[in-house]
């Protein structure tokens, strides 16, 4: 089960839980296993956001696997100038 | 109005070009001749983009009248290389990756000129004052003050 | 943990060859976004609003219409409107409705320069005449400017609907905070009561534009079919493509976006302005359209990046450990939601490895241009906030700004502020290369301060493309989408070169357009040259693999009895010396009688950027008697993970060091109480000129991402984070003054060190 720790504002949507074990293989997965489990959370799941697994952030990375005792951070997403 | 019939010579050639009376000399060189090395990065002075030389004179070509080259010598960054051997100060450039974007290279390479014109061994402080009113905002302009000192190093044979 | 690479020996990549696109640029050649004429090609100009925040009530453009070479007038009612939704496109997410209502007002206008409407005429005097032909009604209302006003009960509301998201409960009434955001780590009120000393304060930054030369510009040609080409000047035409298909309603496949040369971006050529309204124009004539922006139109209609207001609170022990760390970021988006809060929030504290943290953010509009992406977007802002605290606690402490750093610094395991842990990174490199420095151990000037600022930028990667095509003489075309600012080119073809063993002046770059190549995202977030260098490689390998196959074919052996080194393709193992090896460029030459071209080409996702940190001393020297801070001595440290073309980067450091120079001295949108820009030129809108400056050395660090093929970090941004703390650092102690607002400029140097005795 991969250790999920949700940053910033996504808390309200989850009832104020920011962490939880996740068992998914992929970035896809956990995100559609953290909508199953967070409804009012799925929608915003899709608002351009960051993975960081194992402290590597990932952007725009779905098929990214995930290991079973990943940590895995969800973010606001990186842009730049 | 009739348009102004406009004779001058431009980087050695002989030109012609009809221009109204409001038009630039920069809007003249890009439109009229289609000599697009002169930038317009502001039109009111600011910037050096559109440096070019009139009788020798470093000026902003977007605060000349088109009019105002009838009989004069126009030189732009289009006449600085001479045939296919580039001006030292172009190669220098090059040299020491003086330029990032490039927008301003042509007004700067133009000012740099007059200067070593003026004064072939200048000062660093001199070096930046002269170029003050050319602005550059990728460079810091260290890379472009070493690369001016060192042409002038070599056109002097120091 | 993964291991580091080993810092391999290159023939290429860190020598410093005369750039491909060079000789254009200082002879005059290079086209860029006005440079480009089409036959027929009409004159576009944009009638922008003279007020800051009012109702149209009509706009009548058929006295405009009337006049003769007037092709076209478009307003709002030419654009399809769009449902507010934030959608993921290019720079993280994009509000359409907000994108489509900044480029042509619907309704409202909502800063001095909001687009009302456009035309297209024969020639630039018919198309002023014009725009003055339009007669637009306006219901004037009362505006706001500043961020901190535009949040107080009974301001004037921009947006009816904006309810500030990120605030259980949702509030019932509009307002014009966007969003509040707030990221934790640990527990602060333990951490402020464990701390010895705690330093609180209040900053101000003002908005700055990011100041390109080169105006937005483009020349745009819609054919009657539903084809379009576009030239423009931009960080990313496949972005203009999507933007602009999206807001006009057309196919992005019919779209086909050509990049000039760029003339500067620094984040502010990453959004659409012109474009669409120019394509609309084209398609309503049928004529091709050039529009560029005057300078004052940049000014007041593009860019700039917020201002804002942040409030750092830290807590340390005696011996300079930091226990807490708690900041308010509130900036200014512009007329639209989309201020960098976030970042500015995420970069706050990342120098420091912190146990308890606390970051609320607030996203807040006001009758000025919608800001847009500016060089490490939010970085520099909360950066100077911290950086100056974390300067006044070494002073109050007594200790070493360096040392102190040194004892915080964040590092390989820390755990940012943000969630993640880093990865290798080379802070503590920096400060030890800063410590090391000649700038650092020469003694100060008379009348001079030294201060020192670290900073920090996460960098990214994401979507792009290359094509590789391997010439039948032996030269190689590089075929790459993300446009080249300040040396890409360069760069690419010297990774292409190494991987090759081929000479760098054989490699033709060409920045493709969109209908060429696959996707690319645009340059910004310091990804090309990580991004595109990646896809470099990767294609160049994939020419090694065919060229071997090829080889393998013409030897009669099996493909993994070929080897590749020093450019020589050979037989190897038990076909060792059995067959004449061949080069690269012979395998070139039979390459259409063996199987047809050879094309390498990798369409990647770029992951694994890193981030980098940056270190900046600073020497000052300040005039009393006028307040003019002059820089006598300046360095720049930066950790590059590999430089390519190590010129290239230094030019990074040194061109972000100078805007951070701008930003901490002279920069600032200054607003008349009518709500109107008072500065919108280069005269009065004073970036630093020449003579304005010292050299500016560079020291480059080289700690390797590991997760790149070179090890190269992004590294264009970070050099703008810390110049304004450690300007701020310098001039404490050469006025004796402690500065909390920017820019430091003259009149308020004077006024502060009258007030404290010191002029």
């Amino acid at each position: 089960m991969a250790h999920v720790t949700l940053i910033g504002n996504l808390r309200q949507y989850t009832g104020d839980v920011t962490e939880f074990e996740i068992d998914a293989g992929t970035i896809r997965q956990l995100l559609r296993k953290l909508g199953e489990k967070f409804p009012e959370l799925a929608p915003h799941l899709e608002e351009g956001l960051a993975v960081a697994i194992d402290g590597q952030i990932y952007q725009d990375a779905l098929l990214e696997p995930i290991s079973p005792d990943s940590e895995v951070h969800i973010l606001p997403q990186i842009a730049g100038g | 109005m009739a348009k102004h019939h406009v004779t001058t010579t431009v980087n050695g050639d002989p030109v012609e070009y009809l221009c109204e009376s409001e038009q630039s000399l920069l809007d003249c060189l890009r439109d009229e001749l289609d000599l697009i090395g002169a930038k317009e990065g502001c039109s009111s002075g600011d910037c050096g983009a559109c440096s070019v030389l009139l009788d020798g004179r470093l000026v902003c070509s977007c605060l000349i009248l088109g009019v105002e080259a009838e009989g004069k010598n126009v030189e732009t960054i289009e006449g600085m290389a001479q045939g296919e051997e580039l001006h030292p100060l172009q190669r220098k450039f090059l040299e020491h990756a003086a330029l990032q974007c490039g927008i301003c290279t042509p007004g700067v390479l133009v000012a740099a000129k007059a200067l070593l014109a003026k004064n072939p061994d200048p000062t660093e402080t001199q070096v930046r004052y002269w170029l003050a009113g050319n602005l550059c905002r990728c460079t810091g302009y260290d890379k472009i003050v070493r690369a001016v000192m060192d042409a002038a190093a070599e056109m002097r044979g120091a | 943990m993964q291991e580091r690479v080993k810092k391999p020996q290159f023939d290429v990549v860190g020598t410093r060859p005369i750039r491909p696109d060079g000789v254009d640029k200082v002879t005059g050649r290079a086209k860029y976004g006005a440079d480009l004429k089409m036959a027929g090609q009409l004159v576009g100009k944009v009638l922008r609003s003279p007020h800051a925040h009012a109702r149209i009530k009509s706009i009548d453009i058929s006295k405009a219409l009337a006049l003769a070479g007037v092709k076209a007038v478009v307003t709002a009612e030419d654009f399809p409107g769009q449902p507010s939704e934030f959608i993921p496109a290019g720079e993280g997410v994009v509000n359409y409705r907000d994108m489509s209502n900044n480029v042509m007002a619907r309704d409202k206008v909502l800063y001095e320069g909001h687009a009302v409407a456009a035309v297209a005429a024969l020639n630039e005097k018919t198309a002023l005449a014009a725009l003055d032909a339009i007669k637009v009604e306006y219901e004037v209302l009362p505006h706001v400017i500043d961020e901190m006003e535009a949040i107080k009960p009974g301001a004037p509301i921009l947006h009816e609907d904006m309810i500030t998201t990120g605030v259980t409960p949702a509030p019932t009434k509009a307002s014009n905070i966007s969003k509040r955001v707030e990221f934790n780590l640990g527990d602060i009120t333990k951490g402020f009561a464990a701390a010895d000393l705690v330093v609180e304060r209040e900053f101000k930054t003002k908005a700055v534009h990011q100041g390109y030369i080169e105006p937005h510009a483009c020349l745009a040609s819609a054919s009657e079919d539903g084809s379009a080409e576009l030239w423009v000047t931009t960080q990313g035409h496949w972005v203009v493509r999507a933007y602009c298909a999206k807001l006009l309603g057309w196919d992005i496949g019919k779209i086909r976006v050509t990049s000039s040369e760029i003339g500067g971006g620094f984040g502010g050529k990453t959004v659409v302005y012109l474009e669409p309204l120019a394509l609309a124009l084209s398609k309503k004539s049928r004529r091709p359209v050039k529009m560029v922006m005057s300078r004052e139109e940049v000014f007041k209609a593009s860019g700039p990046t917020s201002g804002g207001t942040v409030k750092v609170k830290m807590g340390v022990k005696k011996d300079g450990t930091i226990t807490a760390a708690e900041a308010e970021i509130t900036l200014q988006a512009g007329a639209f939601q989309g201020s960098p809060v976030q970042p500015a929030c995420m970069c706050a504290f990342a120098n420091y490895d912190l146990e308890n943290v606390k970051v609320v953010g607030f996203d807040v509009v006001s009758n000025r241009p919608k800001v847009a992406a500016y060089r490490a977007p939010g970085g520099p802002i909360s950066t100077y906030g911290v950086e100056s605290v974390v300067d006044e606690i070494a002073e109050k402490l007594g200790i070493c700004p360096i040392e102190l750093r040194l004892k915080n610094a964040a590092k390989e395991g820390t755990r940012a502020a943000y969630g993640p842990k880093f990865g290798p990174v080379g802070l503590v490199e920096c400060l030890e290369a800063a410590k090391e420095s000649d700038h650092w151990k020469a003694p100060v000037g008379p009348n001079q301060g030294r201060g020192l600022a670290a900073g920090f930028w996460f960098n990214i990667g994401g979507e792009t493309t290359v094509s590789l095509q391997l010439n039948e003489d032996g030269t190689l075309t590089l075929m790459v989408g993300t446009p080249d600012i300040g040396g890409l080119r360069a760069s690419l073809c010297m990774m292409a070169a190494e991987e090759l063993k081929m000479d760098v002046s054989k490699i033709r770059p060409i920045i493709a357009d969109t209908s060429s190549l696959g996707y690319n995202f645009l340059t910004g977030g310091s990804r090309a040259t990580f991004s595109s260098g990646m896809a470099t490689v990767e294609a160049a390998r994939s020419i090694v693999k065919q060229a071997c196959g090829r080889a393998a074919k013409l030897w009669d052996i099996p493909e993994e009895a070929v080897t590749f080194e020093d450019g020589m393709i050979r037989p190897a193992g038990e076909n060792a010396g059995k067959h004449q090896p061949m080069h690269l460029s012979d395998i070139a030459k039979v390459a259409g009688k063996t199987g047809g071209a050879i094309v390498g080409y990798a369409a990647i996702s770029a992951q694994g950027a890193a981030p980098s940190f940056g270190v900046h001393i600073a020497d000052t020297e300040v005039d009393p008697g006028t307040g003019k801070v002059t820089v006598t001595r300046y360095t720049a440290i930066q950790d590059a993970g590999k430089a390519i073309h190590p010129s290239y980067v230094e030019g990074q450091y040194q061109g972000g060091a100078v805007q951070g120079i701008g930003w901490a001295l002279n920069e600032e949108y200054i607003y008349g109480d009518d709500g109107k820009l008072q500065n919108a030129g280069f005269l009065d809108y004073r970036i630093p000129v020449a003579s304005d400056l010292p050299m500016i050395d560079t020291i480059i660090v080289e700690v390797p991402n590991p997760r790149h093929p070179y090890g190269v970090r992004g590294i264009g941004e970070t050099p703008i984070v810390p110049p304004m703390a450690a300007i701020g650092a310098s001039v404490r102690r050469s006025s004796g003054v402690r500065f909390f607002e920017l820019p430091m400029s003259p009149p308020k140097v004077l006024k502060a060190m009258k007030a404290a005795g010191k002029a």
